[in-house]
């Protein structure tokens, strides 16, 4: 067992962890953040994506140790400091933007990241950023009206609501 | 005007905010105090004799609690299958024994052989590792018109062959269909593949079962789409448990799409070994093992003829299906390929001869069960798909064919076993066709020519039997249960409401549509309803949720249930108002006197059903009252749908550059939440049309069981769609008018893009019948050059 600290959501944590013991087990399995889902083994479906030092990063596919001494942020970090939900949280809502919540956080992480780089990104943009994010629900449509109506984009013309 | 409240109205689903700030709580965020792991060791081949399971090593390794094999479960019974069908000789359907682990032999890459309980997760993985197995490898048998030759490998030594079933519906006199066949002006004969596919919610299977020495209670989480079905199938059928000594609890779950329906041997281990064992047990699917233990979709080989007299009138259809049942009877399998696929082959049509005729085979591979649409795609597929090659062939355009073959009359009896109660098939194209611009489609295509693309143009109709299902017509067909729903209504002293309900709800957002109903009904904010599903120790024994019926059968019986509880409202108010009954109206929340501007309002009544001091003594006290509903016949949402593909002749690489679909679902609760469902439809349907296939080679090793392999659509490859849900034909036998859209989307879609992409070829001179899906680029390329 190796002893690892980081800043997860502005707090200090820390924890002993296995070698082997990855990113998404330590928030979910030590620090109880259940809000980050693992929805494959391969790093393929998003579900677990965190931002480590400001970058979108797939918890799977990081052991706790590498991220010893980072800044983590997870879904249960995103909402506003009165408990509303944020920009991007709220559009999701506004538009559908997820049916049964499992790919939700993921999603949500990924869109922070997109728009923090590209504060307005096309369609064509935005799928293309989601590639890594899997969702089986929502066929994406309203997944990416959602981000791009977080972007400040008028969505209204977008086919069928 | 779109309406903020109530029935019609777009209201935001209230379940969002726990899952946008991670404050779900699906099967996997659930641990017990002391649990214990389980990991199951898994064939790694097709099919193999098992010698020897020696475990002697691996249960000496740190942290195991217990290793059980096959011979731990001789005497508990197999996973039941749910439906009994009945051959064309009026013999049952071969059964074979489904154990929990392997006994004898192993029979599909991923069959559970041992399972290993360890106090961490690793310490049970590595310990797997240990186990020393001794299987001889049979022969794979996975082609299934081989597999029904006399003389075949057996799966199942005990049966006589690998035939499940010889089934037929529809005119049972060849001679007659072989007349209808030989006098028609035209044939057309298509072959062709449904291919399997893999459900894939984001969330793979759970479970955690525990065990309480004191009271004799167990407790199971799982994820589930219906935990009372699973509570009596494993009590009843597999472990001889008391049903009201367990409880089975489905609390947030992450898609479902079918394969949550069934119920798994994973979960009935770890009911069985939280006692064994003494300490809860839990399991967690890798996504892996999700491939190669949920029951797959699927899977159909078929023959269909189409028979047309001189002036294009469909005069005959015939089908001759292989349907793939894998290694054994998933729960529900067994009705997938026959009630819920032969039943739907009149299609939107007034074919007046139809027959069907299914062999179900069992192979070296996983199970198969219901999927998203559950047979109505494989049969919307054969339909579509031969309708459009008959159009091609007879020189006339495709929408017009099926418009001059529309049923147009209803109530319709179909020659497969249905009536329809009512559509309007016109009307739906008539949408379609303007909301899919099809006016403008010859200057979209010359624009892609300009580009060197060629641009397809594909259309289908589809039809679907949801609301499943009357008793009383299901039992006659071989149903081992009912498929009626329940809905308990409790309202409060204070006038809040709790809706206790057997629909379990994983994304279709149940928690905000149906007290939209209710709040309706008495004139309440939405706000003061509240849903409760997923614990069998709260809510009344109800079927689940699957086959688009939540609303139009688990609704139906919430609306009888507030229907009664109006009434007794009524009553008590009528008391208050020393009134009589029947004077008595409820508008918005107050109960009035007709005609008077006497009223009190709805929360003084229900304080008053609590505080019964000034109360009509005939009357009992409390304001709470369950209903049952058992639908009257199935609901028949219909649709029309529209895909405009650019393929690359370079390439042969197909994008979908427009997607619209026209459905009528009947009355309409929420439209977001529909349009939703439909969108979610269209993107499986075109993931199976051009992307998803689950491949086994020629040993049955299982090539497609990670997400590096199995092409899952992603946001790139769809683009947004369009959808029209105007045209409204209400059920005509629910209290809603409402008839089902979770599988629309699904059902319609896959011939639409087919259809599309080989118009785009025909139309860049390339004369090409058929491209079994998924469409890939090398397919495609192939069939162009080929």
């Amino acid at each position: 067992m190796t002893q690892v600290s980081m800043t997860v959501n502005g707090k200090p944590v820390s924890g002993d962890v296995e070698g082997r013991t990855l990113l998404s087990s330590f928030l979910r399995d030590h620090l109880s953040l259940t809000g980050t889902h693992v929805g494959c083994d391969t790093a393929q479906c998003g579900a677990c994506v965190v931002h480590v030092d400001g970058e979108a990063v797939k918890s799977c596919n990081m052991l706790a140790l590498e991220a010893d001494g980072s800044e983590v942020g997870t879904i249960e970090g995103q909402a506003n400091s009165d408990g509303s939900l944020n920009t991007i949280q709220q559009a999701f809502q506004d538009h559908h933007g997820l049916q049964c919540g499992f790919c939700t956080p993921g999603m949500v992480m990924s869109a922070a990241a997109l728009l923090k780089e590209n504060p307005r990104p096309t369609e064509a943009e935005v799928r293309k950023y989601l590639e890594g994010n899997l969702c089986r629900c929502t066929g994406y449509h309203n997944i990416v009206k959602a981000i791009m109506a977080a972007s400040g984009q008028n969505v209204s013309s977008i086919a069928a609501e | 005007m779109p309406k903020d409240s109530g029935i019609g109205a777009s209201s935001k689903r209230r379940e969002d905010v726990r899952f946008l700030t991670g404050a779900g709580n699906y099967t996997d965020d659930i641990n017990a105090r002391g649990q214990a792991y389980v990991h199951f060791l898994r064939s790694d081949i097709a099919h193999g004799r098992i010698k020897n399971v020696d475990t002697s090593a691996a249960e000496g390794m740190p942290g195991v609690v217990r290793i059980f094999t096959g011979k731990d479960f001789e005497g508990v019974g197999g996973i039941p299958c749910g439906w009994e069908v009945t051959d064309r000789h009026g013999a049952p359907m071969q059964e074979p024994a489904h154990p929990i682990l392997a006994q004898g032999k192993v029979r599909h890459v991923g069959d559970p052989i041992a399972a290993v309980v360890a106090d961490s997760l690793e310490q049970a993985r590595d310990a797997a590792e240990a186990i020393d197995l001794d299987i001889e490898e049979l022969p794979a048998v996975l082609d299934m018109k081989a597999a029904a030759q006399d003389g075949a490998t057996l799966v199942h030594d005990d049966l006589k062959n690998n035939i499940c079933y010889d089934w037929h519906l529809g005119e049972a006199d060849n001679d007659k269909v072989d007349e209808v066949f030989a006098n028609a002006a035209h044939v057309t004969t298509l072959d062709l593949v449904n291919n399997r596919l893999v459900a894939n919610p984001m969330e793979p299977r759970v479970a955690v079962a525990e065990y309480n020495r004191g009271t004799e209670e167990y407790t199971l989480y799982t994820t589930s789409q219906n935990p009372h079905v699973i509570r009596l199938l494993m009590c009843a059928f597999v472990l001889g448990l008391p049903e009201h000594k367990v409880r089975v609890v489905a609390p947030d779950v992450g898609g479902g799409f079918g394969t949550k329906i069934f119920h798994y041997a994973e979960e009935a281990f770890c009911t069985f070994a939280a006692k064994a064992c003494n300490r809860p047990i839990k399991w967690t699917a890798s996504r892996s093992e999700a491939f190669m233990s949920d029951a797959q979709g699927r899977d159909h080989v078929s023959t269909i003829e189409l028979a047309l007299d001189a002036d294009n009138n469909f005069v005959g259809l015939r089908t001759n299906t292989y349907a793939n049942l894998g290694a054994y009877l998933s729960t529900f399998s067994s009705s997938v390929p026959t009630w819920l696929h032969g039943t739907l082959m009149a299609g939107n049509y007034k074919t007046p001869v139809i027959q069907v005729n299914v062999k179900a085979m069992f192979t070296n591979t996983v199970p198969v069960d219901a999927y998203r649409g559950a047979g109505r795609p494989e049969a919307t597929f054969q339909i579509e798909r031969v309708i459009d090659k008959a159009a091609r062939e007879l020189g006339v355009d495709p929408i017009a064919l099926r418009r001059q073959n529309f049923i147009t009359e209803f109530p319709y009896d179909t020659p497969v076993a249905l009536t329809y109660d009512t559509g309007n098939y016109h009307g739906t194209m008539d949408k379609l066709e303007a909301a899919a611009d099809l006016a403008g489609f010859a200057a979209r295509r010359a624009e892609s020519e300009a580009k060197g693309k060629l641009r397809g143009l594909g259309v289908n109709c589809y039809i679907e039997a949801c609301g499943i299902a009357p008793s009383n017509i299901v039992g006659m067909l071989g149903a081992r249960a009912g498929l009626y729903d329940a809905a308990t209504v409790r309202v409060n002293a204070t006038g809040s409401i709790s809706v206790m309900v057997g629909a379990h709800s994983h994304g279709q957002g149940h928690e905000t549509a149906f007290p939209q109903v209710v709040a309706d009904m008495i004139g309440i904010d939405e706000s003061m309803v509240e849903i409760v599903h997923g614990d069998t120790s709260k809510i009344p024994f109800g079927m689940g949720t699957y086959g688009s019926r939540s609303l139009a059968v688990c609704g139906s019986a919430m609306v009888k249930a507030t229907e009664k509880v109006i009434e007794k409202a009524k009553r008590i108010a009528a008391h208050l108002l020393e009134a009589s009954e029947a004077d008595i109206e409820l508008k918005d929340g107050q109960f009035s006197i007709a005609g008077t501007d006497k009223s009190v309002a709805w929360g003084d009544v229900t304080l008053t059903a609590y505080v019964p001091h000034n109360y009509p003594l005939e009357v009992e006290p409390g304001l709470e009252e369950t209903a049952f509903y058992d639908p009257a016949n199935f609901t028949f949402p219909a649709g029309a749908y529209a895909c405009e593909v650019e393929v690359d002749p370079e390439t042969g690489k197909v994008s979908i550059e427009k997607f619209t679909a026209a459905d009528d679902f009947g009355n309409i609760v929420n439209p977001m939440i529909v349009d939703g469902q439909v969108h979610g439809g269209i993107g499986q349907g075109i993931g199976q049309a051009l992307l998803e296939n689950c491949a086994y080679d020629e040993n049955g090793q299982l090539l497609s069981a990670s997400y590096m392999d199995y092409a899952m659509p992603r946001a790139d490859d769809v683009p947004f769609y369009a959808v029209d849900h105007s045209s409204q034909t209400p059920c005509t036998h629910n209290p809603l008018g409402v008839k089902g859209c979770g599988e629309a989307g699904a059902i319609g879609s896959p011939p639409a893009v087919v259809n599309a992409v080989l118009d785009a070829l025909n139309s860049g001179g390339k004369a090409v019948d058929h491209i079994d899906m998924p469409v890939s680029p090398s397919r495609v390329w192939t069939a162009m050059n080929g």
